[in-house]
């Protein structure tokens, strides 16, 4: 089944086709997955999941409402095509996948209660699911306590690593780093200006670039703001940006108050074609509602960008397109999304089982070679081994590929040196 | 912080900065002018105001939209109409709600907290529905963007000036309308005494939708003007609601120019703070010097008589 993982991409052509021969009694001469053919259920299953014969059960927990639904839509999108073409493929151990969604309503307790139903009620063998860190600190106690298994799509602080989770987004030295350095090099920059939202993520992420910055590129950090979540006035600080003159401003400002801040940074004639900008927050989603004319010109820097140019990409954007509309965009949050279920497939066919644990101790060393942003491999601290880019955004909302790392970058959650 | 500069550029940081004071400052009016009447005037706490001023928002970004599809060479001028279509859907849709909810909990005022904040996330969940959970990107015309220069180191955001001549504009309207106007003293007769008022023949029901209906309109105006440098979803009013109800709180509920006077010392404290110290400290700060002055003068700056 691995080796035809494109073989999804058909779906909804065949879709079509099935719902036109609907009528005809030939329909069974087509080509369809058929399921119940893989192993027995009592050898793939021995801790009481919801396995039968012919299904799997999944979850898929984010949040569809509330102020989080603006970023994790995206998530919920890709986890849903994932699932449909691994089951256009063949599912998993033979297996359909049945997905069960669950709303964490952007409430932190909510996420915790619904992931327990989930486990407890529902047995699933997979949770797709979380976006902020509090949410995923919220669930992580109820997954561990009842053994199940997690996919998290975020780019993250890191300083956490857990049995039961998968991170398949980047952890923070692992997106930052390497963009720092590119730009030190590419711009001489010396000087950098941090700012951020005020909670855990940007917090650590700039106490890990400032180390940086300081110790390895010899440069200096000329000021370091954080705003509160939500705030939408920026001109005292981008004055003080204009007052201290930095090569570079580095930015984590995340949700609503990233739409005022380039808003404003633009109003007060900050030109970004010659002030480096370069950003770690805002990806094609986030465009969306900034306007690709408040941002064009700023660096972005993460693992995964809409535009890139690789085969599987090529093969993902049309398919995502088709699915969920032509206009809609794809972030770094939302490709990570989609490896979830794809990296839990691979793993359940290695482990030959969908045991929690086995699963868990298969996970290191698992490739998927169809990712979107190219090659991706589970390291052993259960974080995903990829490469780091820096795209320029474009009037169009897009990124323009800039750099990227010639290797796959280790991922190393409790960075030496950076705490 | 300032040793490495030279007395001109300190200079021009200076004069940004206090533009930047006074960008706040028609910001903070603006958004609370449209609850200062209704919560000053009426007694009613709405929670949903945030809604109301995304309502405008979306209604904006509709009209560019249908600008840019219909009428490309209007596209310059089409945020005049897009106001204007913001205050009739805001106010319209204040007075059905006026209608269908607020009037029956005119003598329960706590109770209205309750039901318009359920209103609020009816409208959340209404927006998210409709127009997507994911925020929208409201184009502007290009006059609007980028900075005027006055002099080679002094540049001054265009949408900040915007702003400023639209808060002026409103606020001389409605303390034209307010306290000239006959239905400005109508409304004044019914918040000193809506007995009485009734008695002399004014339709105090009418009065009352009216007055819900242009707060809630002066808020979709806000929303609309507020597309200029902030984000446009569903749940965009939540970042405004906490700084509106605490201008109007701050300024002595039924006062406007109370409600100026306090936009005013915030905002400029605020700005002052944010630059010499940091985003968060300057947002701590000037809570904490609320919260002491609200201790002392608890009835706010500016007080007048309220409805009893």
């Amino acid at each position: 089944m691995s080796d035809e993982p494109n073989k999804g991409l058909q779906s909804p052509l065949r879709r079509k086709l099935l719902m036109g021969a609907a009528a005809l009694p030939l329909v069974s001469i087509l080509p369809r997955p058929s399921f119940g053919a893989g192993p027995a259920t009592a050898t793939v299953n021995t801790t009481g999941l919801a396995v039968t014969d012919t299904e799997v059960t999944v979850g898929i927990l984010h949040s569809a409402t509330g102020t989080m639904a603006i970023s994790e839509t995206g998530s919920i999108q890709a986890e849903k095509l994932a699932i449909e073409q691994i089951n256009a493929a063949g599912g998993v151990l033979g297996r359909k996948i049945k997905f069960i969604q669950e709303d964490g309503a952007s409430d932190w307790p909510t996420f915790a209660e619904k992931a327990k139903k989930l486990l407890v009620n529902d047995k699933v063998a997979a949770i797709m699911g979380c976006w902020t860190s509090a949410s995923r600190k919220a669930v992580l106690p109820v997954v561990e306590q009842y053994n199940g298994m997690l996919y998290y799509p975020t780019f993250y602080e890191g300083l956490e690593q857990s049995k039961n989770v998968i991170y398949t987004g980047q952890e923070a030295t692992q997106q930052i780093l390497a963009g720092l350095n590119w730009i030190a090099k590419e711009k001489g920059a010396k000087s950098f200006f941090f700012i951020g939202s005020d909670y855990i993520w940007p917090r650590t992420s700039n106490k890990i670039a400032r180390k940086h910055v300081e110790n390895v590129l010899k440069g200096k950090v000329v000021g370091e703001e954080y705003y509160a979540l939500g705030s939408t006035q920026f001109n005292s600080v981008i004055n003080k940006i204009k007052l201290t003159k930095p090569d570079v401003i580095f930015t984590d400002v995340v949700g609503g108050s990233n739409v005022a801040f380039y808003k404003q940074l633009k109003a007060a004639g900050v030109d970004l074609s010659k002030q480096a900008l370069l950003t770690i927050s805002v990806t094609e989603d986030e465009i969306d509602g900034i306007g690709g004319e408040n941002i064009a010109g700023a660096y972005a820097c993460m693992k995964y960008f809409q535009s890139l140019d690789n085969a599987n990409n090529k093969t993902f954007v049309p398919a995502f397109k088709k699915m969920w509309g032509e206009k809609t965009v794809i972030g770094d949050v939302t490709q990570a999304g989609y490896l979830g279920p794809w990296l839990w497939k691979l793993t359940c066919e290695k482990a030959g089982s969908f045991d929690v644990d086995k699963i868990a101790a298969a996970s290191p060393g698992v490739e998927f070679k169809e990712a979107p942003e190219g090659y991706v491999r589970i390291h052993e601290n259960h974080h995903l081994w990829s490469k780091t880019r820096v795209g320029r955004a474009k009037l169009d909302g897009q990124f323009e590929l800039i750099f990227e790392t010639a290797d796959l970058i280790e991922p190393d959650p409790f960075p030496k040196g950076y705490q | 912080m300032f040793g490495d500069y030279s007395i001109g550029e300190l200079g021009s940081i200076f004069v940004m900065q206090g533009f930047a004071g006074l960008i706040l400052f028609s910001v903070y009016v603006l958004m609370a002018l449209g609850l200062a009447i209704i919560f000053g005037q009426m007694g009613v706490i709405n929670m949903a105001h945030g809604e109301f001023m995304i309502l405008g928002a979306y209604v904006t970004w509709m009209t560019s939209n249908l600008f840019q599809s219909y009428l490309p060479g209007l596209f310059s001028g089409y945020f005049f109409l897009a106001m204007m279509l913001a205050f009739l859907a805001s106010g319209a849709l204040g007075m059905l709600v006026e209608w269908g909810l607020i009037r029956h909990l005119y003598k329960r005022p706590l109770d209205t907290l309750l039901a318009t904040w359920g209103l609020s996330l009816i409208l959340q969940q209404a927006y998210r529905s409709v127009f997507g959970a994911r925020e929208v990107g409201v184009e502007l015309p290009q006059w609007m963007l980028g900075s005027l220069k006055v002099t080679d180191s002094i540049e001054v955001p265009i949408n900040g000036i915007f702003v400023m001549g639209l808060t002026v504009s409103i606020t001389c309207a409605v303390a034209y309308v307010i306290y000239k106007s006959r239905w400005g003293r109508q409304v004044r007769a019914v918040v000193q005494n809506r007995i009485m008022a009734g008695a002399v023949g004014i339709n105090t029901e009418k009065v009352d939708r009216y007055t819900f209906g242009l707060g809630c309109g002066i808020a979709g105006v806000a929303g609309s003007a507020f597309t200029m440098i902030g984000s446009t979803g569903p749940t965009s009013g939540q970042l405004y609601i906490v700084d509106t109800f605490l201008v109007v709180v701050f300024g002595g509920a039924a006062s406007l120019l109370g409600t100026i006077a306090s936009a005013f010392s915030i905002s400029q404290t605020q700005s002052t703070l944010e630059f010499f110290t940091s985003g968060s400290m300057a947002k701590v700060l000037t809570l904490l010097a609320v919260v002491g002055i609200l201790m002392l003068r608890p009835q706010g700056l500016f007080a007048l008589k309220v409805r009893k």
